[in-house]
């Protein structure tokens, strides 16, 4: 009897710590609304979204973001077009074509492409890139929305790349057999069969590789130029939210309503992870592959 | 005879055209699969090209002098270090625990689903979000100020989901039979749980942490409003006190210093020295998770 009571005892504690990960995600919801909330008495919701002006520190004050929100998803969407034909290419790459042996070169190098610290990144943008841009386009600076989206991208890739990879690793073999003994040759069996089969997979990948590009923060705020308007080219400089938030936080008066307005920014940052992540949830269980069966 | 030549043509006709079609996508798939390889070739290339004459054995050991346009990084390097084990202090207990209930506890449901999900979103909360929750959590309403306990306990919960994968993995990879063959010799739960399940994943849950260490110490944007600072006279005393990091160094150094241009090779010195640290770990993962594969 002392016996269940320690197991159960000991159970309850293993629940409790991986319970952990809500309380957390619970916790920094309730903290950014707690400091965020209060900028709404002295703007509206819609005028905090759709302004355009974003002037924190002058007076009176502009707290517009819809130049920030634009910004990130300008980026967002560009490195996606970047990232997404190059991540998923690679994956199919390494999970159909490649040898045992280059596939062993090629997955880690994607691992360490992952690993590579963000500010290591934007430095790299900063001084190899943007120079380069700069005289090769004959631009006023190399830091702007193309730069950023290209250094996204390659923060990008890695997620999409491996997840999609999994994704295509895990269709069953029967498939591609069946295919291949129809007459089908390798890549009419990859598109006709084998990625309709991983679809779901992929298009995760797609969606989380997306998200770490809209929160990234360090590229985007080395890169990115800083300029706070609503881009007119592919080549303005741009200022997107998780910059504003790193640039600005250190100049603004605890509690005052820029701090405030920043946490604001901080909850439509955490409220894109969570539809983001809601939508990936969401595809992954409803299209899960279940077996052979499924198709 | 003149018609099936005809048709033997039409048919290695489009078995050629296939072929070459299979041909052509092949080489954009290998050319995409290139270019990440390149990618992180041409970034390792230009960083150890300009920063390799900045490292010297004074650069690492000394402090930073004549407002950071000289001497070295060693306070950097012991703030980071500082920062990342402490990190590790917390999400590693943490990590293996969470894992170690939804790998042998739970059963599928509406709970686990949650924790599930919770996790996914942790990982992918911005790190300037876990810097915002960090200032307005630790350094704010518990009065830990900027400090290193502050930094570590935000990069802690930033890197909780990295370790909770990777144990979740090595749990998984130990086979069923040894926990039927020690529930058979009478033992309880927790009794095979950390006398045969834990032992025989632990090597494998070390990944995680060599992993959840680098991802700690290139965070840059989590520890700005927590942790780290410009310039510190002396090396920290005790987890109270503020540090300077690499990351946030190469930030500061590139972006807002009083002589960008000049210090350049310092920051090209101080990029190498953090993707050093940070590339060695994750390839150090790598060939060890390797290695144990090859084992099992």
């Amino acid at each position: 009897m002392k016996r269940q009571r320690k197991e159960g005892m000991i159970r309850n504690l293993f629940f409790g710590i991986a319970f952990v990960s809500i309380a957390i995600l619970l916790l920094i919801l309730f903290f950014l609304v707690k400091a965020g909330v209060p900028i709404f008495e002295e703007v509206s919701v819609t005028e905090f979204i759709f302004g355009k002006y974003w002037y924190p520190t002058a007076s009176p004050p502009d707290f517009g973001i819809l130049p920030l929100i634009l910004a990130s998803l300008f980026v967002t969407l560009f490195s996606a077009a970047i990232a997404v034909p190059l991540g998923v290419m690679t994956a199919i790459y390494i999970a159909e074509i490649a040898s045992a042996r280059l596939k062993e070169i090629v997955k880690p190098a994607v691992e360490l492409l992952a690993s590579l610290p963000s500010v290591v990144i934007g430095f790299f943008g900063m001084v190899v890139v943007a120079p380069f841009l700069q005289e090769t386009f004959d631009l006023p600076t190399g830091l702007n929305l193309f730069n950023a989206s290209l250094m996204l991208a390659f923060m990008s890739v890695p997620i999409i790349c491996t997840i999609s990879e999994d994704a295509i690793s895990s269709v069953p073999p029967e498939l591609k057999e069946a295919s291949l003994a129809l007459g089908a040759n390798r890549i009419e069996s990859i598109f006709r069969v084998i990625i309709p089969a991983s679809l779901s997979g992929i298009s995760t990948g797609i969606i989380l590789g997306m998200a770490r590009a809209i929160g990234e923060t360090m590229v985007v705020l080395m890169v990115a130029g800083g300029a706070a308007m609503i881009p007119g080219s592919l080549f303005d400089p741009v200022r997107p939210m998780p910059a504003s938030i790193a640039a600005e936080m250190a100049e603004a008066p605890f509690q005052s309503d820029h701090y405030h307005a920043l946490f604001a920014i901080g909850i439509i940052l955490f409220v894109f992870n969570l539809v983001f992540n809601s939508m990936a949830d969401y595809i992954s269980h409803k299209h899960r592959q279940v077996g052979a069966a499924t198709l | 005879m003149n018609g099936m030549q005809h048709k033997e043509l039409v048919f290695t006709k489009s078995v050629l055209g296939r072929n070459i079609k299979q041909q052509v996508f092949f080489s954009l798939f290998r050319g995409a699969a290139g270019i990440n390889a390149l990618a992180l070739l041409i970034v390792v290339y230009f960083l150890v090209k300009n920063g390799w004459t900045a490292i010297s054995w004074d650069f690492l050991t000394e402090a930073p002098r004549d407002s950071m346009t000289k001497g070295g990084i060693l306070p950097c390097i012991v703030g980071t270090a500082y920062l990342s084990i402490g990190a590790l202090a917390i999400s590693m207990p943490l990590g293996i625990g969470s894992a170690v209930y939804l790998n042998e506890y739970a059963r599928q449901g509406v709970i686990v689903r949650l924790i599930r999900f919770a996790i996914n979103n942790l990982a992918g909360v911005p790190s300037v979000v876990f810097g915002l929750f960090g200032l307005a959590f630790f350094v704010t309403w518990m009065n830990l100020e900027v400090s290193i306990l502050s930094g570590a306990l935000t990069l802690g919960f930033l890197s909780l989901p990295v370790v909770i994968g990777a144990s979740e993995e090595a749990l998984r990879a130990v086979p069923d039979t040894y926990r039927e063959a020690s529930l058979g010799l009478g033992s309880t739960k927790w009794q095979t749980i950390s006398r045969v399940v834990l032992p025989a994943a632990f090597p494998s849950m070390i990944t995680g942490g060599i992993l959840s260490l680098s991802r700690a110490a290139g965070e840059t944007a989590a520890i700005m409003f927590t942790a780290a600072v410009y310039f510190n006279k002396q090396l920290p005393d005790s987890i109270f006190d503020p540090v300077m990091a690499l990351p946030y160094h190469i930030y500061v150094l590139a972006t807002a210093g009083t002589n960008i241009e000049q210090t350049r090779h310092l920051q090209y010195g101080t990029a190498l020295v953090l993707i050093a640290l940070v590339l060695g770990m994750n390839l150090l993962a790598v060939v060890y998770r390797a290695r144990l594969r090859r084992k099992v």
